[in-house]
């Protein structure tokens, strides 16, 4: 599903107008984006949380010529999925 | 929880605010944004937003496992789970200034 299959389907589920629609999955996804570049955290219940985790560098390796390369620090989002969706995911193997 | 975290409440408040949605539409259209997500993913489909990144779901077969504590062997049944890749926009937003 992509984001514009989502606000389809938010819009035909809420007799919204699409423009609406778009509207607010677009509210909704930079706000998180927003949240997130600012280092904040990102809670939904039944759904998952998002935090910012911090990476150091290092010299790691080139692993096509075993040339030694610096890798930058970088900040990545993880995502964890709630017990809730977990669970649902897995129902039917059970 | 922290008082930045942004939650479902918090979303609640943005759409009233920038959309113009009263608090009580906005409460239901943030619940149903998630359900979509949520029912999407359980049917086995991935979910991918454009800009901030995508979930996607993968069978994990069984396998053994050792219960580290105590060395017990045991197995690991047959499961579903879910990943997250972020976009490589976001991610060069959260690394701009780096």
């Amino acid at each position: 599903m992509t984001k514009s299959e989502l606000i389809d389907r938010l819009a035909e589920r809420r007799g919204l107008p699409r423009k609406t629609a778009e509207q607010v999955v677009n509210v909704i996804f930079g706000a998180m984006k927003e949240s997130l570049v600012d280092g904040g955290r990102i809670e939904i219940r039944g759904f998952g949380s998002f935090k910012v985790r911090h990476y150091k560098g290092y010299v790691g390796r080139n692993p096509m010529t075993g040339q030694p390369q610096e890798v930058a620090p970088k900040r990545m989002p993880v995502f964890k999925v709630s017990k809730n969706l977990k669970a649902q995911l897995n129902d039917d193997l059970q | 929880m922290s008082d930045d975290t942004l939650t479902k409440a918090r979303l609640v408040e943005h759409l009233h605010r920038h959309v113009g949605l009263t608090k009580k539409e906005a409460g239901e259209v943030v619940v149903d944004v998630f359900d979509i997500l949520c029912d999407t993913l359980v049917a086995g489909d991935k979910v991918k937003i454009s800009g901030f990144g995508q979930w996607s779901v993968s069978d994990k077969s069984a396998r053994k496992g050792r219960n580290p504590q105590t060395n017990e062997s045991i197995v690991i049944a047959r499961r579903r789970v879910l990943s997250w890749k972020t976009s490589p926009v976001l991610r060069s937003q959260l690394n701009e200034d780096g």
